[in-house]
């Protein structure tokens, strides 16, 4: 049976594609290495639209109107710009209500797009370009740690990790931030309370990776200008022991936080990125694999939600349940001791 | 065309779901067609399989190894049609849920007469109504051309006007929408289904078929102020829908390839099913089909040929669970846990669940999380779906439906028929004498599509046991208090023993009998009570068995629980051990 994979891989080849959400320019080379701040594309995006309705302001046919006209699609006009003149001895004018750029004409009607803004892509993690994409964007390949989560805020940045958990179920709390931690990427716990989200904005910090966060927070959570990674649910729930002991044992070096949105169709999936030094290439992660004996997996339902167990065997047709549902399993052993029965559906490979 | 049952031609017909993909075989045995066997295997639309060719595969392959038929060959690619040897199949369909929720832009020009239709239509293909304009709309031409944009839609549909009526404003409704689709890249615009005053599609054609992908018409879902017309535009949006898919999803044009254009979005294969079922159950009472799973709810209710079909991917049990739990009163959920959990814990499980959909409730404690979940969303569903059937006495209350049907994982994988039923009472409600029918293998869409290629196998494989019969349940209507007797039957069996019952309000009643039996039931209500002839009135009918038997509910209509936690508890224990636990 095909089995869901996470990413907790202490050193993988990690490929990613970084693109704009709109067309703009790319300034990025074919293998130029480049750091998680550099910016390897740009665009300007106009966020609004101005429809000019010529023919109903000097009174005209449209098909009049558009010969009164005197702008084209593609100018720059600036606020107050003359868009059209009428005729006679006192014509009436109209001009331009922002600074835009003319995107339709037509109809007696021309619509300008304003409010334009720069957008930049930053490389968001540090690695060499290994392909470009034609007016959107790179893609960017690594080598280092890679730990996938459940959650992101949408956001990006990089910095250094540092460690804020004594164990896997400590709690972020807001009196252990502190303005030493500014620029930093925390290693947080569980978050229960939004003060220690704003307190680590107020920093700011770089990232925050938790291992939980409370379900009320997810607002708050999503207003934050840093990035926040979720490792593991909602409510107070312990990291799992695999991505802990990755995390922990790489504080001090450089982090990416990418905690983009979980897509499940397209695959985007939050995570944190930890490039490491290497002599040689190494594999990159596998994404497909099947259910076997001796796989390390993760528990994504109750009652152990999050441990990390291997599978000691898979069993044959379908396992009664103790909730009474009948379903093909798999006996695992877990890391914290003891065997269980856990349907298939309720695991995913770790690799 | 149809064919002729003469041709004894297999059937095999997929599919595909947001968690599970199916894969069921139907041939003919001893003159008829036959539900023969169901294989399954996860659905691989989502990350990282991208294809939801694989699980297509491994689903046949599973119905390969249970019946020991061959139907893929050595490149695993479709046999069709069958060989000679055995091996392979002479028609294919499939039905498609799975995919992420339509965003659907509805423009139309009244709110309360066009717009209203076109949401309708949107609600009838997995479509999440992203922004709607109209007339009514304050907000300036060039702030509905950015609300379009920011919407990002999938589809736009287009409704106003009624035939031969107002066109001046469908042009202005006409070039907003033209203008935004022109703003767009290329590769994001929408398909567009213009449903409106039909004097205007050349018009609609020269506006807005060089900006979108897949420019479609219907005829108008108004076609004047007091007359709504949604069927013809549902099939249009049906195979809107399937091309949206297409794009979406890597491997739907495999399945087109193989069935010969035959992929339904599975909600429309069952409205269609459902609407031929009541059909032939005719003026006597409706058929009612709910589906519950990971990707939407469903609901189509059919009456005399009537179709009311929605879908609702808002009460799915995936990921949008995490704003149905941001949306809901805590109370409303916990209401229907039968075992002592903390609200807390409720909350978290529901937030884990829409992090995972396809896990499965290992304990008891998930197992009624999961059910409450379940009683919770189709309440909803269905409630939300009522306010477009045709109007009934009570508008509080469900309509009487002859048959209903229930599939996806949620409510028909309980662990006992009885733990089915009960779910299906709590959270639906029926009234009068209903049927209820356990569609395990979600066939009831796969019967709908096949329809199209073969109009006797849907009819022949319902006869042939592919579903699963609960009983026959009475509902009954009483304003009585609490205790009081409000129904008398006597049910007569075929071997002329007689079980005779006095009903009070409150409780719950099971008499036995048996899957394929038929008995006389004598219904004398009390004290004006309803059990689906009007007020106070009986009747003696048949009534035919099931898993269950024959269930009486007089629990009340709405059903109202306890306020007390423990006592609440109690009784649903105690509900559950009447119908079998």
């Amino acid at each position: 049976m095909l089995a869901p994979v996470t990413h907790i891989l202490a050193l993988t080849a990690i490929q990613r594609e970084r693109l704009l959400p709109v067309p703009g320019v790319v300034n990025a080379r074919i293998n130029q290495r480049v750091s998680a701040s550099d910016v390897v594309a740009e665009a300007h995006w106009a966020r609004e639209h101005v429809l000019i309705d010529v023919a109903r302001k000097l009174g005209v046919a449209s098909a009049v109107a558009d010969r009164l006209i005197r702008c084209a699609e593609g100018d720059q006009v600036v606020a107050n710009a003359l868009i059209a003149s009428g005729k006679g001895v006192f014509p009436r004018e109209v001009r331009a209500p922002r600074d835009g750029r003319v995107a339709v004409v037509g109809g007696g009607r021309v619509l300008l797009e304003v409010g334009e803004v720069n957008v930049e892509l930053r490389a968001g993690l540090p690695g060499q370009v290994t392909q470009i994409v034609p007016d959107r964007g790179v893609v960017i390949q690594t080598a280092g740690a890679l730990v996938q989560g459940v959650w992101g805020n949408g956001r990006i940045d990089a910095g250094q990790l540092i460690n804020l958990m004594e164990k896997p179920d400590s709690e972020f709390d807001a009196g252990r931030l502190d303005v030493s931690l500014r620029g930093f990427v925390i290693l947080g716990g569980a978050a229960g309370k939004a003060e220690a989200l704003r307190a680590a904005a107020e920093l700011p910090v770089r990232g925050l990776i938790l291992s939980s966060l409370h379900p009320a927070l997810i607002p708050t959570a999503l207003q934050m200008r840093y990035p926040i990674l979720v490792m593991d649910g909602f409510g107070k729930l312990p990291m799992n022991s695999a991505a802990y002991r990755l995390l922990s044992t790489n504080v001090n070096r450089e982090a990416t936080v990418n905690a983009e949105t979980f897509d499940r169709y397209s695959g985007a999936r939050p995570e944190a990125l930890i490039p490491l030094p290497v002599a040689s290439e190494p594999a990159p992660p596998l994404d497909v694999e099947e259910f076997a004996a001796g796989q390390q997996a993760r528990l994504r339902a109750a009652p152990h939600y999050g441990a990390i167990a291997s599978i000691v065997r898979l069993l044959p047709g379908l396992t009664t349940l103790p909730s009474g549902l009948r379903a093909p399993a798999a006996e695992v052993r877990l890391e914290a001791g003891g065997e269980t029965i856990v349907p298939l559906a309720n695991l995913e490979v770790v690799g | 065309m149809p064919i002729s049952l003469t041709d004894d031609h297999s059937l095999l017909a997929v599919d595909v779901g947001a968690t599970t993909t199916r894969a069921a075989l139907f041939d003919v045995v001893e003159g008829g067609y036959r539900f023969l066997a169901v294989g399954q295997a996860p659905s691989t639309a989502e990350a990282p399989f991208k294809d939801i060719g694989l699980g297509v595969r491994a689903a046949i392959e599973n119905i390969q190894s249970i019946t020991g038929r061959t139907f893929l060959d050595a490149d695993r690619k479709l046999i069709s049609p069958s060989r000679a040897d055995g091996s392979g199949v002479d028609l294919f369909t499939a039905t498609l849920s799975a995919g992420p929720s339509i965003r659907t832009v509805i423009v139309g020009l009244l709110a309360d007469v066009s717009l209203e239709s076109a949401r309708r239509l949107a609600e009838t293909a997995y479509g999440r109504v992203v922004e709607s304009l109209s007339l009514a709309d304050r907000r300036r031409p060039d702030e509905q051309i950015d609300a379009i944009l920011r919407a990002r839609p999938d589809l736009i549909v287009l409704a106003g006007g009624t035939d031969g009526g107002a066109s001046r404003s469908v042009h202005m409704m006409l070039d907003t929408a033209g203008l935004a689709c022109y703003l767009m890249p290329k590769e994001k615009r929408p398909a567009i289904l213009f449903a409106g005053n039909n004097s205007l599609a050349d018009d609609v054609k020269r506006l807005l078929e060089s900006l979108t992908p897949a420019l479609h018409f219907s005829p108008n879902l108004r076609p004047s102020l007091d007359v709504e017309d949604l069927d013809p535009a549902m099939s249009e949006l049906s195979q809107i829908v399937t091309g949206i898919r297409r794009g979406q999803l890597r491997g739907v044009d495999e399945l087109e390839a193989w069935s010969n254009g035959h992929v339904f979005p599975t909600a429309y294969a069952t409205g269609r099913m459902t609407r031929f079922l009541s059909r032939l159950t005719g003026a006597s009472g409706g058929v009612l089909s709910v589906t519950l799973g990971a990707s939407a709810a469903s609901v189509a209710a059919g009456f005399n040929g009537d179709l009311c079909l929605r879908v609702y991917p808002q009460y799915g049990l995936g990921e949008n669970l995490a704003a149905l739990a941001q949306n809901t009163d805590p109370d409303e959920l916990i209401r229907w846990l039968s075992l002592d959990i903390h609200q807390n814990s409720v909350r978290d499980a529901i937030y884990q669940r829409s992090l995972y959909p396809s896990t499965v409730p290992a304990t008891p404690e998930e197992r009624a999380i999961s059910q409450a979940l379940a009683r919770h969303t189709l309440h909803l569903a269905v409630r939300a779906a009522q306010r477009d059937f045709p109007p009934a006495a009570r508008s509080d209350l469900l309509p009487a439906f002859e048959f209903i049907f229930a599939s996806g994982a949620a409510l028909t994988d309980g662990a006992t028929p009885g733990q089915n039923l009960l779910l299906l009472l709590d959270a639906l409600q029926p009234t009068g004498v209903t049927q209820a029918m356990l569609d395990r293998n979600n066939l009831l869409p796969l019967l709908g599509a096949a329809a199209d290629l073969n109009q006797l196998l849907p009819v022949q494989a319902l006869e042939s046991g592919a579903f699963l019969n609960l009983g026959t349940t009475v509902s009954v209507v009483s304003a009585a208090s609490h205790g009081a007797p409000v129904l008398r039957a006597r049910l007569r069996y075929a071997d002329r023993n007689e079980a005779n019952i006095e009903v009070k309000r409150g409780a719950l009643e099971l008499l036995p009998l048996g899957a394929g039996e038929a008995a006389k039931l004598t219904l004398q209500p009390l004290h004006r009570a309803d059990v689906g002839f009007g007020p106070g009135r009986g009747q003696t009918i048949t009534v035919h068995g099931g898993a269950l038997g024959l269930v009486i509910d007089a629990r009340g209509r709405p059903l109202q629980l306890p306020s007390d936690a423990v006592r609440r508890r109690e009784l649903f224990k105690k509900w559950l051990w009447t119908l079998g636990g």
